[in-house]
Formats: structure tokens, C-alpha cells, sequence
């Protein structure tokens, strides 16, 4: 059975997280405490909200080294995913640095609506257990007005005005821009593969 | 591609799910979370709960059926009802909600969507806009049309009022269209279309549906980002698998 712990990170998105794994027979506690997220087998980070506000809470509890130096299976969903990588042009916020790229606000002036929201469809770019049963064209839960861009870390990708990275993996860290516990079956799919892994 | 979302609407009045015609009679449609659940399986993109006596009686949304809905549901869905400050709005998200939707509260207090959307992010904050034609031939906002006793009719302009919020950070925009709510002639494709083109966050049509070929054209003629529908699916007149099969049939970009 995996040991599965959500960080504490402030989003607003916990509790759902913390439901969608329910759903699937685990119950994961919330702990900012270092020595209970080292022991996790399974570690979440979770985030809504924006970007800056996140980094500063990891920062409050202590937790930034604490993220960057674990080496068991970590995702990070939708802001927790942002926060993984090196910085954000939110509010000109450096992030963890775990995966070599930087977020970009959507293109207003494309015409495109920001945020982008609603069920989109993604783009498996590489094969990885993340995504089993997850199929080409199979539709997630998008909510966000920043992306990551497509690169050697990206799982799956989405389009909107142009293609960003909708499932990320880099060494043991994870990431997903949609909301997999918002995301009917695929997204209970990618959270079963996730704490399969 | 991103599809255009069908969004069941849920008014809850203490505890129960209700729906009236122009926002008047309400009569009692079930319990939230079993038709929560009903929809989810026939396949709506999304939900929305009005708590209808919240903003009149001046009290905030209870939160009880707000995390029982969490639990059980695994597509977004959004609270909109009586939420007046952050405090209010944090204890509904944390309970679950994925969103929440001001209306009578922000045009009290308009500095209540800067608020909400510096506490959460603009993709927390959807501001609803209740409107009606009035004689002069402008549409112009309604306060606390939960109650008709209690409706208000304001001088502010709806367009004018869909302008502002999205510069205060609404991330979201549902416009009531309160004279076609409830009698399903057709969504307002004219105001709709007035306020898609100063609207640059999703906008979601409200009032009118009463066929598939509605849904079609908001869609088509109006361009708008979701269609929020509530007596329609209640009552079964309208299946959202079907609705969904014949907008797909049609070109319109659907989530099957």
C-alpha cells in the first residue's frame, strides 16, 4: 500500500485532491512537517492560486529543500506543476528549479481567453506509466492562465493558441497543468498511475 | 481544442435543489448531491449551485452540502450565493468548490472581485450578472433576484458592468439573461453577442434554453465559452448525452 502525502503548500485545491485519492482507497494526510513527506512513498503537491503566494508559503514552512532533495515519486498539480520549474512570469517568481523551463502568460493579444478553462484534449508525446490508459485525444480539466512550453520533460502536450505541456516528468519529479481530480476517469486514471508508479 | 462546456445549473434553496420560472415559484427538485451525481454521469462539463436565498437574507452559503458534493464529484463545479468576503469564499473552496461566483455582494461592494482575486487567483472568481432590457432599451443589472420581493433594479449597465469585473479579475463571466430565464424560447443571442465582444475571460450564457438547436446556436452565433442550462435538465426534456450527440453532430466542439 502506498504511503501518500499531500504537501500543505496553501492551495485551495487540497481538500479535492485529498477526495479524488479517497475515491481510489487512499487516504493521504496534509503535512508540511519535513519528516513525514521524506517517509511518504507517494508525495503530492498540490496549488491553486498563484504563483509567488505558493512559493513564498513552501518557503514559510520551510519546505523548499525539503521538495528539491526527495527522491520518491512527487506530482505536482496545476500550480504545484508550475511550481516545479524554474520560474514563472507571474508576478516574476523564481520557482524550484527542477525542471529546466520557464512559465509564460498566454498570449492576450492572440485573441485567446485567459484563463484557460474547460475540458481540453491531450497529446501523449512519449510513452511513461504516468499516462497508461490514457489515450490521444482523451480530454482533461484545464483552469490556468500560465504555461510551461514543450520540452525534453513533457509527458503530454494541449493546445491553446500554440501547444504547452498539459503532463510533465523529470527524474521523480511529476507534474500535471490540468486537474486530475477534476477530470472524471482520466483523471482518477493518471492519480492510479501516479501512486502506482 | 477547448470545448465549449454544458453547465447544469443547481439553484439550492435550503439544502434542496429548486428551480422557478423567471426566477419566481420554486418548486423542489431533489437532493443536491444525487442530481450532482446524475449529472456527472450524463456527462456535464461542469456545475454550478446558486444558493437563491443566500444574498437577500444577507447570510453566507452553508457548507455542509458543499464538501458532501467534493466528495463524490469529480468535475468542477463552482458556489455561487451569499459570498461576501475572502473569509466567505476560502471556507467554500476549501470545502471543495473549484469556484465561486459572486453577483449581488460584488455590486454592493465592487472592490470584493479584486479581493477575491488577488486571495485566489483570477481562475477562482467568476462574477454572475443578472440583466434585464429595460424601456430605455439598455440592459441593466438586477440585485438579489434570488427573491423577487427583494430584486432590485439598478441604473448600472450590464456591458458596462461586465467591463469593470474583468478589470477587477473576474476569471469567468455568467450573464443571466432574466428575460428569457425560464421560458425556453432560446438563449438572448443578441446581448450575449454584445457581451462576447468586450468580454477577453470565458463567458457563460444563462436564460432560454429550451432545444438542442439553443445550445447549437449560442454557440455558433454568440461564441460563447459554456451554456448553463437548469429546467431543461431537471426535467428531463433535454438528456446531456443526446444534446452532447447532436452538438458534435453539428461541428460544435464538444467533450463527448
Amino acid at each position: 500500500m502506498p504511503k501518500v502525502v499531500l504537501i500543505d503548500a496553501g492551495g485551495t485545491n487540497i481538500g479535492s485532491v485529498r477526495y479524488a485519492l479517497e475515491r481510489l482507497g487512499v487516504d493521504a494526510p496534509l503535512s508540511s512537517d519535513a519528516a513525514e513527506i521524506r517517509a511518504a512513498s507517494h508525495v503530492i503537491l498540490p496549488g491553486v492560486g498563484a504563483a509567488a503566494p505558493g512559493m513564498a508559503r513552501l518557503r514559510e514552512t520551510g519546505l523548499v529543500d525539503v521538495v528539491c532533495s526527495l527522491t520518491q515519486p512527487v506530482l505536482g498539480v496545476c500550480l504545484g506543476m508550475q511550481l516545479l520549474f524554474e520560474h514563472s512570469e507571474e508576478s516574476d517568481t523564481p520557482c524550484l528549479g527542477l525542471i529546466p523551463a520557464r512559465l509564460r502568460l498566454f498570449a492576450k493579444d492572440d485573441g485567446l481567453r485567459v484563463p484557460h478553462m474547460g475540458w481540453n484534449a491531450l497529446n501523449p508525446l512519449r510513452q511513461h506509466p504516468l499516462l497508461d490508459g490514457i489515450d490521444a485525444g482523451a480530454f482533461a480539466y484545464f483552469v490556468h492562465s500560465y504555461a510551461a512550453p514543450v520540452g525534453d520533460w513533457t509527458l503530454a502536450s494541449c493546445d491553446y493558441g500554440g501547444a504547452f505541456s498539459a503532463v510533465v516528468q523529470h527524474r521523480n519529479f511529476h507534474g500535471a497543468q490540468f486537474h486530475p481530480e477534476r477530470s472524471a476517469a482520466v483523471g482518477a486514471r493518471l492519480l492510479q498511475n501516479f501512486i502506482a508508479l | 481544442m477547448l470545448t465549449r462546456r454544458i453547465i447544469p445549473c443547481l439553484d439550492v434553496r435550503d439544502g434542496k435543489v429548486v428551480k422557478g420560472v423567471r426566477f419566481r415559484d420554486h418548486v423542489e427538485m431533489g437532493d443536491i448531491v444525487d442530481l450532482a451525481g446524475r449529472y456527472r454521469d450524463e456527462g456535464a462539463d461542469e456545475l454550478v449551485f446558486y444558493d437563491i436565498t443566500a444574498s437577500p437574507q444577507g447570510r453566507s452559503v452553508d457548507r455542509d452540502w458543499v464538501a458532501r458534493v467534493a466528495r463524490v464529484i469529480d468535475i468542477p463545479f463552482c458556489v455561487a450565493g451569499g459570498i461576501r468576503s475572502v473569509e466567505d469564499a476560502r471556507a467554500v473552496l476549501h470545502a471543495g468548490a473549484d469556484k465561486v461566483s459572486v453577483n449581488s455582494p460584488a455590486l454592493e461592494r465592487p472592490e470584493l472581485v479584486n479581493e477575491l482575486a488577488d486571495a485566489f487567483g483570477v481562475q477562482c472568481v467568476v462574477v454572475g450578472v443578472d440583466s434585464l432590457r429595460d424601456d430605455d432599451g439598455e440592459w441593466h443589472v438586477r440585485q438579489y433576484t434570488g427573491d423577487p420581493t427583494k430584486t432590485r433594479a439598478l441604473a448600472r449597465r450590464a456591458l458596462s458592468w461586465v467591463s469593470e469585473v474583468q478589470e477587477r479579475g473576474a476569471g469567468e463571466i455568467v450573464l443571466n439573461c432574466m428575460g428569457s430565464d425560464g421560458v425556453r424560447a432560446g438563449y438572448d443571442i443578441e446581448q450575449l453577442r454584445a457581451a462576447r465582444a468586450i468580454c477577453k475571460v470565458p463567458l457563460i450564457a444563462s436564460g432560454g434554453a429550451g432545444t438542442p438547436e439553443h445550445f447549437r446556436d449560442v454557440f455558433r452565433e454568440a461564441d460563447v465559452d459554456g451554456a448553463l442550462a437548469a429546467s431543461v435538465f431537471h426535467s428531463g426534456s433535454i438528456a446531456i448525452p443526446q444534446l452532447k450527440k447532436y452538438l458534435a453532430d453539428e461541428a460544435i466542439a464538444i467533450r463527448p
